[in-house]
């Protein structure tokens, strides 16, 4: 699908991942095999338990696969590195810190004005003003979920991986919270790895769709989403894709 | 070298006892026993039929002091806990008298009871009813209101309410609370027996001491308090993993 | 929860004033009843603490408890905490030392005080011996708890900002398991506070313990008895109060579930 080249920011190939588990071996991932363009904006989407969370974790260099390897910008990944982040479904910030604690927390190296500068940038971007000295524990999910994109913008990663990470938000929160990544991801311009089972989302985010089989995951299907941004959600061509993938999860028509 | 990981613990241990004998032999004359003068002096205690007598009262008074407390305290708590208005008035003179250690109330149970078993067991007593009395206000204190309201809206009678909603929901926290007490209980009694009593565990420590320096007595009996204090606790943790009592509240 | 509409304001005050003087009594009228001449009343604690105050007795027995429990309990602070962050972060040192710091912790720190005497012989250090150990393992015992219970995803995100082990352990580690090691050390400072009164009874001769065993054996004045037994519980609520301050932290506050 996408063109090797230039543009090219990450190969998987092969990748495999067996946990042991009480004796028993639990196939997780199965020959997962993908190349991301950078700036691209790619979501997983597959049936719940089936490996989703692995796979971002073995991207991420949080576990290390089984068999198969993961390059980025031709360098095998063995660890986690703050050029790619991950953030969490929920309970990922850090709550004895403030939110312009947490935003500042990759940020040790910086001289104190950089830092303070940045900060207040991303406080800006996640629209988090006014909450500078808050903590975590007085914000609302919406608001930790900003957070954490905002601690993981500040360090400028190349790659951002995210898992779930509206699934634990009401739905109306959570359609405000696809537009802001949309506007962020348009002016930042950094390549995403979004996990999600909400197959409206990956549609009305993703550039490609890549559709997980259940446990071991494979890769059943990529689909490209061929509509300019802001999509139009009720456009003949929004509801055929939408429909392709409900098709590929085995749930068309069902409801 | 690869051990098994069950032998790691003990082989630490045993280099502890081999390090704390060498340190013995090397300074003769020492009051201080080894391990293996603590050994003989448990094996002497067990022949001369003092070991499970000593065991036995100990835990005699234990078991009075703290059952009385628990009978006591936790109903009196509980029902503190559930008007608040009780609460609000217990709550200052209990966080008075809790942090007063139970043996400065030795000289009051002399006075009261004599030098005697009632002496010891009324100091577990106290020793155990305040702690008891807080951990079961504040069970009730942190019963979410959502199970209160779920188990009036089914229409529960107030004694289906105290069993089924109620008792079920303070468990897990007066179990925890329990335990720790019964480590306090543990604790006093040890000290009683030193000061108010002539048997026990705490009565061996002192006695051995005083009457000839029998420092290989005094430490058979600090090991023998560790042992019994480690299995209460054990005992007191196994009930806690019981299965029907085995949620929480912070588990979500 | 509660069973009955929100109290007022006032009552905050007015139901404990009431509890206390129904309490106090009580406390006066069974010893008026009784006619005990041995058992003091509420009013004869009351000339009995002011007459240790004018006797400049209580301030030095005060002092000298406080000290002990100052130096016992930091030493155990001090070294605890890192010993505890050390056992909760390698799970092989904790397995290895586990079973020892198990089998040690049950024996009542009163039981060690005539090895502390030959140690330390009787005085100030061999109480101080008695308290350090008393604090020592709730407190090892509550950061290994603490630190194996930070959550995996807070660990993850460390990591992946590219912390070293030491940043992971001060930065992250450290400062999610403080809510669980402050109950611990709260926790510690009461055993302390319970343990350095009876080692004044039986190891020393200062301090407020010993203030009560002296005022029943020399003189069978147990008003004194009874105002020293306040005092120790006066002192144990402030002790109490000012590490519940500090659990009030904004830092430290989200562990705790019934604050906020
Ligand atoms: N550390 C592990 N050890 C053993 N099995 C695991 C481990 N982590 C995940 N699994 C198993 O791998 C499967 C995939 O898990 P996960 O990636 O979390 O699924 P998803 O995120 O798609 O819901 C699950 O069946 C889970 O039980
Ligand atoms: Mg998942």
């Amino acid at each position: 699908m996408t063109e090797a080249g230039a543009g090219q920011k990450m190969r998987v190939e092969h990748l495999g991942m067996v946990f042991q588990r009480d004796g028993g071996a639990v196939s997780a991932l199965e020959d997962i095999n993908l190349d991301v363009s950078a700036g691209e904006f790619v979501c997983i989407v597959g049936p719940s338990g089936c490996g989703k969370s692995t796979l971002l974790n073995v991207l991420a260099g949080f576990l290390s696969s089984t068999s198969g390897s993961v390059t980025i910008d031709g360098e095998a990944v063995t660890g986690p590195d703050p050029r790619r982040i991950l953030v969490f479904q929920e309970r990922g910030v850090f709550p004895w810190l403030t939110v312009e604690g947490n935003i500042g927390f990759g940020l040790s190296k910086l001289s104190r004005a950089e830092r303070e500068a940045r900060i207040a940038h991303y406080v800006q971007t996640v629209r988090l003003q006014g909450f500078e000295k808050a903590y975590p524990a007085d914000l609302s999910g919406g608001m930790k979920q900003r957070l954490q994109v905002a601690r993981a913008l500040a360090v400028n990663p190349d790659i951002l991986y995210l898992d779930e990470p509206f699934g634990a938000l009401d739905s109306i929160t959570r359609v405000i919270m696809r537009g802001e990544l949309l506007r962020i991801w348009q002016t930042e311009r950094r390549t995403i790895l979004f996990v999600t089972h909400d197959i409206d989302e990956a549609v009305q985010l993703a550039d490609r769709v890549i559709v997980l089989s259940s446990r071991p995951a494979r890769i059943k299907e990529i689909l490209a989403i061929d509509i300019p941004h802001p999509r139009n959600i009720s456009s003949p061509r929004y509801l055929e894709l939408r429909d392709e993938l409900l098709t590929q999860i085995g749930l068309a028509y069902e409801v | 070298m690869k051990l098994p990981v069950w032998l790691r613990p003990l082989l630490f241990i045993a280099v502890l006892l081999a390090l704390w004998q060498v340190a013995i032999d090397r300074h003769p004359g020492q009051l201080l026993p080894g391990p293996i003068g603590v050994a003989k002096g448990i094996l002497d205690l067990l022949q001369h039929g003092l070991l499970l007598k000593y065991v036995v009262a100990s835990l005699f008074r234990v078991t009075w002091g703290f059952g009385l407390a628990v009978v006591v305290a936790i109903p009196l708590g509980l029902m503190l806990g559930w008007h608040r208005r009780g609460q609000m008035a217990a709550y200052p003179i209990v966080q008075l008298f809790r942090p007063i250690s139970p043996l400065a109330w030795i000289p009051l149970a002399i006075l009261w009871f004599g030098v005697s078993d009632l002496a010891a067991i009324f100091l577990i007593f106290v020793g155990c009813f305040f702690p008891l009395l807080l951990t079961a206000m504040s069970a009730v204190h942190n019963i979410p209101a959502v199970y209160v309201n779920a188990g009036r809206n089914f229409g529960l009678s107030s004694s289906a309410f105290v069993s089924r909603v109620l008792y079920p929901a303070v468990i897990p926290q007066l179990l925890t609370g329990l335990r720790l007490t019964l480590g306090i209980a543990w604790l006093v009694v040890v000290a009683a027996e030193m000061i108010s009593v002539n048997s026990g565990l705490g009565f061996l420590i002192v006695d051995a001491r005083n009457a000839g320096n029998r420092y290989d007595l005094v430490v058979a009996g600090m090991v023998l308090i560790g042992a019994i204090g480690l299995m209460l606790d054990l005992a007191m943790r196994s009930l806690e993993r019981v299965r029907s009592f085995h949620w929480s509240i912070s588990e979500d | 929860m509660n069973s009955v509409a929100k109290p007022r304001r006032w009552e905050a005050f007015f139901w404990p004033a009431i509890a206390a003087a129904v309490l106090l009594a009580v406390w006066h009228y069974s010893v008026v009843l009784t006619g005990t001449k041995i058992f003091p009343s509420p009013t004869n604690v009351k000339t009995g603490v002011i007459e240790l105050l004018h006797k400049n007795v209580l301030w030095a027995d005060i002092g000298d408890s406080l000290r002990r429990v100052a130096v016992g309990f930091g030493a155990a602070v001090l070294v605890g905490i890192p010993v505890g962050l050390w056992l909760g972060w390698s799970a092989k040192a904790n397995q290895v030392v586990n079973p020892t710091l198990q089998i040690l912790r049950p024996i009542s720190p009163i039981a060690w005080i005539p090895v502390a005497i030959i140690f330390f012989g009787v005085g100030d250090r061999a109480a101080i011996f008695l308290i350090f150990l008393a604090s020592f393992f709730p407190i090892v015992l509550a950061c290994v708890s603490g630190v194996s219970s930070v959550s995996p995803v807070l660990r993850s995100a460390g990591c992946n900002f590219g912390l070293s082990s030491t940043q992971l352990l001060r930065r992250v580690i450290f400062p999610a398991a403080l809510p669980q090691i402050l109950v611990g050390v709260r926790v510690a400072l009461g055993i302390a506070w319970l343990v350095v009164v009876a080692a004044e009874m039986i190891a020393v001769d200062s301090g407020l313990g010993y203030l009560v065993i002296d005022s029943r054996n020399s003189g069978k004045r147990y008003d004194l008895v009874v105002a020293a037994m306040l005092m120790i519980g006066i002192i144990g609520l402030v002790l109490d109060f000012s590490v519940r301050r500090v659990e009030r932290i904004k830092s430290v506050r989200w562990g705790f579930r019934n604050a906020s």
